[in-house]
């Protein structure tokens, strides 16, 4: 296993390296267009090939990864944050707060955010650039992404609020943010750090689909999901199985993610023993 | 999150799975068949459920597929030859500059359930399709003036029918006329085309079996069709289709994707390139004044200078060559080249040409600064083009022009939106700046666009719905149409239409892209085949259609 984690850790970090340093890696622009070369494939000049347009694979892979990868794990925070906030309240307060919090996470979860994200999509101004819309679309799947992890960390802060080492920490005075600071959040966290790792491979497949969608990233700004895309012309593919690398990476990436968090949730459970 | 997860593992999933649904392995069955009656069945694929089997109410392709081959007509339109030909009708007589028609018909013909026909029924289907109250489209073609329809039978084999208005075309409309029985108790299930609907099971498939009633034979003798069915399957996903058709489970694809064209034309299976569709893809401006968009940029879009240097600083080549591989050409107007009846021959495709662009845009006060181009007010020229989520070709099409307009200092946002936004933008906020689409032109007589180039029709989609015409130009549109669908005299309808085509050459409120060629794929085992550029492009001739699968010998 110590490998698979040490494996898995060489992958982030080399995913972190192609990302930060995509400008010196990438052989050419992720919008240049080689008119004269599409769908050309592997070469020294494109080691990937390049796209329908003529556009170089590696590097649109570097750059789609430097979006993906930056977005996800701050759209992952966001939901994070507005759990730990929405459940953490209703698991210390209970009674009416918690009520309210829970009617609220139902809604939030029957909300078809498919069709919200299309909906919000059609109404965001056209002028603006496939960074900010990009951004926005992270936003979106950070603010609709909260309600199932609110569920477990109320649950968590009920837990601990009924044990008795809050119960002494009352007793011995410690109320409000004295008690959430000192004894609720650091029992949370590991909650909380699950969820956000959880969050981040999710929130890239959803940008995914929404690029197979066509509601995605706009061009030419490259993402895994717009990348992925290419995989839809199924019958093309096999001969071209370097346009499945986007989707190997991607599996690499949330495998990594995935070992990581397994071994972190093996620690917490050790610990607690 | 779980919501999510399970969305995203069903789309990841679907890619995949797209190679393992198409069913089964190549027919055994139809080899063990082969060869030994009739003409076999012939399968192929519908895009999408059939809304109607009432003739009279078409609108969509897949009941359009359905009226074609069941339906029985007055006249044909040869799709190699353009020329009508006569079927339910012996001969025709227009008279009054378009406003009268009298049909002799074949005598002695049957519906599929065994009702004769006769003329009465040709005027039962008149006055239903001219009815206002049916709504419908193929009838809106016939309707050229103020008045009601009039029908006359004259005897059990010729009709009359007459018009408050000359129609222009009017032959060649009733290509679209299936021909109904007034007297069938299965109403427009009883059919005077070549099959008829036998079996149906929603969303899944048709199967359309030959009538024993159809009146035509081959020079031996033998009565057609040769096929003895054609099933139609209902398949949304052209990679899968296209997978069936490498299978041999369907033997006929109307319209290939460019990139599975390639594919199959690699694999050496049986595609062919038909020649340059009549249909079009265009970017326009949008020029409504109550457009909730800034004035400069409505100043600039309804700028002539601005349109035709757009329009000259896209690399159309270009796109013909990296979009479509190469099975398309560069547009030169609202009428393809393929449509060698109406295409205007002194037009050719506007040029690759960015200095003339850019001099062009200096004559309207606009100026490079940099790598921007800014107009007179200095505000830097950019703009949005939306167009349809999921089209791919349109999309890499806007890709392209996005970069090809940078290099005159315009900077495009590219905008993907799912059609009903789109739809809504276009025809009700107008909240736009410009858009990709395309048109199919099923009809190829200028009569067809009547929608598109009046003013104030709802389809004249930069500046929709005008009270009176926006500029000179358009009004001389507006007066050169109605002109053309007025006139009897064919020669002047061709002149009319050409100097309309001119004028949209000039003023350029569509700025036409390409023309896409007519991609099909045909199986080796359909015999008879003659692809046309024109819908439906590998079934027009289907009453000559043979499925000769190979005999056991054959495949072993």
């Amino acid at each position: 296993m110590k490998t698979v984690r040490i494996i898995a850790i060489a992958v982030l970090l080399l995913t972190a390296g192609a990302v930060l340093f995509a400008n010196y890696l990438a052989p050419a622009g992720y919008e240049q267009q080689f008119r004269e070369l599409p769908q050309a494939g592997p070469s020294a000049h494109h080691p990937l090939g390049t796209d329908d347009l003529g556009r170089d694979r590696w590097a649109r892979l570097l750059y789609g990864m430097r979006v993906s990868l930056t977005l996800a794990p701050l759209a992952a925070l966001l939901t994070t944050f507005l759990a730990g906030l929405v459940g953490g309240l209703a698991g210390y307060f209970g009674g009416w707060t918690e009520r309210c919090s829970k009617l609220l996470i139902d809604f939030v979860l029957s909300i078809p955010w498919l069709f919200l994200l299309i909906t919000v999509r059609a109404v965001l101004p056209l002028n603006i650039s496939p960074q900010a819309s990009v951004t926005v679309t992270f936003i979106l799947l950070g603010l609709l992404g909260w309600a199932a992890s609110a569920r477990v960390i109320c649950s968590g802060a009920k837990d601990l609020m009924k044990s008795e080492f809050v119960w002494m920490a009352r007793a011995s005075g410690f109320s409000g943010m004295k008690l959430i600071r000192l004894h609720l959040l650091p029992n949370l966290r590991g909650a909380l750090l699950a969820q956000f790792w959880i969050s981040i491979p999710v929130f890239i497949i959803a940008e995914a689909n929404l690029g197979a969608l066509g509601l995605g990233v706009s061009e030419p700004l490259p993402s895994l999901g717009s990348l992925l895309r290419e995989l839809q012309d199924a019958l093309t593919l096999r001969p071209e199985p370097w346009r499945l690398l986007p989707l190997a990476v991607l599996i690499v990436v949330i495998s990594s993610f995935q070992v990581l968090l397994n071994k972190g949730l093996l620690n917490k459970q050790e610990v607690r023993a | 999150m779980k919501r999510l997860s399970l969305y995203s593992s069903i789309v990841l999933l679907g890619c995949l799975t797209a190679l393992a649904q198409a069913p089964g392995p190549p027919e055994r069955a139809g080899v063990a068949r082969s060869g030994v009656e009739g003409g076999g069945e012939l399968r192929f694929c519908l895009r999408s459920e059939p809304k109607t089997f009432n003739p009279l109410l078409v609108e969509d392709e897949a009941s359009e597929t359905v009226r074609y081959l069941t339906g029985g007509v007055l006249v044909r339109v040869n799709r190699v030859t353009l020329k009508a030909q006569p079927e339910l009708a012996t001969d025709w007589k227009v008279s009054e500059g378009g406003k009268r028609i009298r049909f002799r018909l074949r005598e002695g013909l049957k519906y599929s359930d065994g009702t004769p026909f006769s003329a009465a029924d040709v005027a039962y289907t008149m006055q239903q399709l001219m009815d206002p109250a049916l709504h419908s489209s193929t009838g809106d073609a016939f309707r050229s003036g103020e008045g009601k329809l009039a029908t006359q039978v004259i005897s059990p084999n010729v009709v009359e029918i007459s018009f408050p208005a000359p129609v222009a075309n009017l032959v060649n409309l009733f290509d679209t006329v299936a021909i109904l029985s007034a007297k069938s108790p299965q109403k427009e299930m009883a059919v005077l085309g070549p099959f008829y609907v036998a079996e149906r099971k929603a969303g899944s498939f048709l199967i359309l079996k030959r009538n024993p009633y159809y009146w035509k034979k081959d020079a031996a003798g033998k009565q057609l069709p040769y096929l003895d069915s054609v099933r139609l399957d209902i398949e949304q996903n052209p990679e899968i289709e296209a997978m069936r058709f490498k299978r041999g489970e369907v033997h006929l694809i109307n319209t290939v994707s460019p990139a599975i064209f390639e594919k199959l034309s690699a694999d050496s299976i049986s595609v062919r390139d038909a020649g340059a569709s009549t249909d079009t893809e265009q970017l326009w401006f949008n020029q409504v004044p109550s457009a909730p968009i800034p004035a400069y940029k409505k100043a600039w879009f309804s700028s002539t200078n601005f349109r035709r240097a757009v329009s000259e600083a896209i690399n159309r080549a270009d796109l013909a060559r990296i979009v479509f591989r190469g099975h398309a050409v560069p547009a030169v107007g609202v009428v393809s080249p393929s449509n060698t009846a109406w295409f205007n021959t002194g037009l050719k495709p506007h040029p690759y040409d960015t200095a003339s662009a850019l001099h062009r845009l200096q004559q309207d006060g606009f100026r490079l600064q940099g790598d921007t181009l800014r107009d007179q007010s200095g505000n830097a020229v950019e703009f949005s083009i939306v167009t349809n989520a999921g089209n791919r070709a349109r999309e890499a099409m806007a890709t392209m022009i996005q970069q090809d307009l940078r290099k005159i200092g315009i900077r495009v946002n590219v905008v993907t939106l799912d059609f009903n936004s789109l739809l809504e933008r276009m025809t009700q906020s107008f909240n736009y700046e410009a858009c990709i689409l395309g048109f199919q032109n099923v009809d190829l007589d200028p009569n067809g666009q009547m929608a598109v180039w009046l003013s104030d029709s709802d389809n004249h989609q930069w500046n929709p719905r005008q009270k009176s015409p926006a500029t000179a130009w358009e009004a001389e549109i507006d007066k050169l149409m109605k002109a053309q669908a007025a006139s009897g005299d064919e020669h002047k309808r061709k002149q009319y239409w050409d100097r309309v085509q001119q004028i949209v050459w000039e003023q350029e409120p569509f700025i036409y892209l390409i023309n896409k060629d007519a991609l099909v794929a045909i199986s080796p085992v359909v015999k008879n085949a003659q692809p046309s550029a024109f819908r439906p492009q590998t079934f027009w001739n289907v009453d000559n259609l043979k499925v000769e699968l190979p005999t056991q010998a054959q495949v072993r």
